[in-house]
């Protein structure tokens, strides 16, 4: 039981994560203020965090792995399973609904072949719907992976599809 | 009127500390730190009666006055720069086209309540300001604005900048502090209040990134000037976030109290589609009461809109045209409700699912004669009944829809479909 948590039985992070780690546990007042930053790493590095990767974490920052995945499982963007490798995100609230955001999301609905929280079989495209974005003056808006596309509509989302490398 | 807060960002450099410096950046934290007391500074934003741009409108001189003047352990600023609420895109401006003044400013405010380590909170979605601050903040470093021995005095700054993972509660000043010390952002029960016990258990005072953004201005041109613009009890300038049927949505930076309709009409080009008429105007945010289409002759000021039973909350003026279905468009904010409650009071984790539940059906054309009420006595037993305000950002939009478009709820009761036509705030599509 203990050495699930107190980091005998688990297997060191990825060396070339080892120095950020370092980085940001030394960038914090309090160790713990790096657990959500850490995570993000791993999440950049892998995709996703997965239960290992989350005891890993558990073991070096000494805390249960449970609560560790209390916060995996609070924070929308940390994610505990592998998504495609473009996920794109429609803003559904209201500024964006009122501009568009569904005529947009059915479109990508019958452009992609999925659903609203589904990946395309080739492993490409993961879409989701979110809650307001913070950019309701240029609506719709759909974020994919890290970044933004403003003033959507289905003609101008083929232009950034098309864009999107396999 | 001039630009204050917006002065820099059509330079196309805007972001750089060279475009700052060279439009008078960091003279403000120089004179303060080498002139004047933190005493002083806070002194200062107390005469020029800012209040905070979060929502709140508490006075930020007064919420600076409570942090202890001597103490053993650390003190901290946290810059709140998580702007989640819908209907708000103003923070997210001067992150991406002005970030000096807002590290300029988290300097003085830490400055004067006598913080060493002050934090930028960012909302998670806001990688791209992220990677501005991130490189604003080494510019600022690598010029000695922070760190040890500011200008050659005693004083010393650090800013750690901290990005969030997705969560719209964590906006809420005490699950903010939750968040940073790594744990599920849950609100705190207050008291204590953050100047007595915040982060890590230590003094904190949480701005908002717009009220940090005007300190600057206050230190280098003074209270009195800062009092001269906007109204009594209402001063300064402000960001006006413009979205929905508006010709022309953005940011707009007017006098403290502008004027509804002249906002809407003048600044924002009349609503988006010609040959309609306003139909309702959320003037806050998405938690504050909605005005009616008659209820729009008020100005933007905290204390206007309070006298007219609503709030200036954030300023995120969202904008509704009459094809609009206002049961869809509370169905969508209940739905967002119910999505961000951090489930730790039951009359809030309940009652959001509950208000989206029987919200869906009446939408569906399938409530019942009770519903209606039903909703109102939700409403009325969340607010007031949990740690923090959600419930009550759920219940307030939830009352003044129902009760002010009554009739049109009342169509929606077993018609076996939504009344208005499908799909509700969506139906610019039938424009097409």
């Amino acid at each position: 039981m203990s050495d699930r948590t107190n980091g005998l039985a688990m297997e060191p992070f990825p060396a070339r994560l080892e120095d950020r780690i370092e980085t940001i546990l030394g960038r914090y007042p309090r160790t713990g203020s790096a657990l959500v930053p850490i995570l993000q790493l791993i999440q950049e590095d892998a995709g996703f965090v997965s239960v290992r990767a989350q005891e890993q974490v558990a073991a070096r920052l000494r805390i249960p792995a449970a609560f560790v995945a209390g916060v995996v499982s609070f924070y929308t963007m940390i994610r505990d399973r592998k998504i495609g490798k473009y996920h794109l995100q429609v803003c559904g609230t209201l500024s964006c609904c009122l501009r568009g955001s569904e005529p947009l999301l059915d479109h990508l609905k019958d452009r992609l072949g999925i659903r609203e929280g589904e990946t395309s079989r080739d492993g490409k495209y993961t879409l989701s719907t979110v809650e307001c974005l913070g950019s309701c003056g240029t609506a719709p808006v759909v974020q994919i992976n890290d970044e933004y596309y403003e003033d959507m509509s289905p003609e101008k989302i083929e232009g950034v599809l098309e864009g999107l490398k396999d | 009127m001039e630009k204050i807060l917006l002065r820099n960002i059509d330079n196309d450099r805007s972001h750089t500390l060279e475009a700052y410096m060279a439009a008078g950046g960091y003279r403000a934290l120089e004179t303060a730190v080498k002139r004047h007391t933190p005493d002083e500074i806070v002194g200062m934003v107390k005469d020029s009666e800012l209040r905070g741009r979060g929502g709140a409108g508490f006075p930020t001189g007064l919420k600076w006055s409570f942090m202890p003047k001597e103490g053993d352990g650390p003190s901290y600023l946290i810059c709140n720069a998580d702007e989640s609420e819908p209907g708000t895109f103003k923070d997210r401006l001067i992150i991406e086209r002005d970030p000096h003044l807002l590290i300029e400013g988290t300097l003085i405010a830490a400055y004067a309540i006598r913080a060493a380590t002050a934090f930028i909170y960012i909302r998670g979605e806001f990688v791209r300001g992220h990677k501005i601050l991130a490189v604003a903040l080494e510019e600022a470093r690598a010029k000695n604005f922070i760190g040890r021995r500011l200008f050659g005095t005693e004083a010393g700054i650090d800013i750690i900048l901290h990005r969030g993972a997705g969560s719209y509660i964590c906006g809420e000043e005490t699950a903010l502090m939750d968040s940073l010390e790594g744990k599920r952002g849950y609100p705190r029960l207050k008291p204590p209040f953050p100047a007595q016990q915040g982060l890590y258990g230590c003094p904190t005072t949480v701005n908002n990134v717009e009220t940090l953004a005007n300190v600057p201005f206050i230190v280098e041109r003074g209270a009195e000037w800062y009092r001269s613009i906007g109204r009594p009890k209402n001063t300064g300038p402000k960001l006006y976030c413009l979205s929905g049927h508006v010709r022309r949505p953005g940011v707009y930076e007017l006098p403290m109290g502008v004027p509804l309709r002249e906002l809407i009409f003048d600044h924002g080009g009349g609503l988006s589609e010609s040959g309609r008429n306003l139909r309702a105007v959320i003037p806050g945010g998405s938690s504050v009461p909605v005005l009616t289409a008659e209820e729009i002759d008020v100005c933007m000021d905290f204390d206007s809109l309070a006298k007219a039973g609503t709030m200036l909350g954030s300023a995120g003026v969202i904008v509704m045209d009459h094809t609009v279905c206002m049961v869809k468009s509370l169905l969508n904010l209940a739905r967002f409700y119910a999505h961000e409650s951090c489930g730790q009071c039951t009359p809030c984790r309940e009652g959001t699912g509950w208000l989206a539940k029987i919200l869906q059906r009446v939408e569906e054309g399938k409530g019942t004669g009770n519903d209606l009420d039903l909703l109102l006595s939700i409403s009325d037993r969340m607010q007031g009944n949990t740690i923090c305000p959600l419930a009550d950002a759920a219940a307030m939009p939830t009352r003044s829809f129902v009760t002010k478009f009554r009739d049109e709820f009342e169509r929606h009761l077993g018609a076996g479909s939504c009344p208005v036509g499908r799909p509700g705030p969506a139906r610019m599509s039938l424009a097409e």
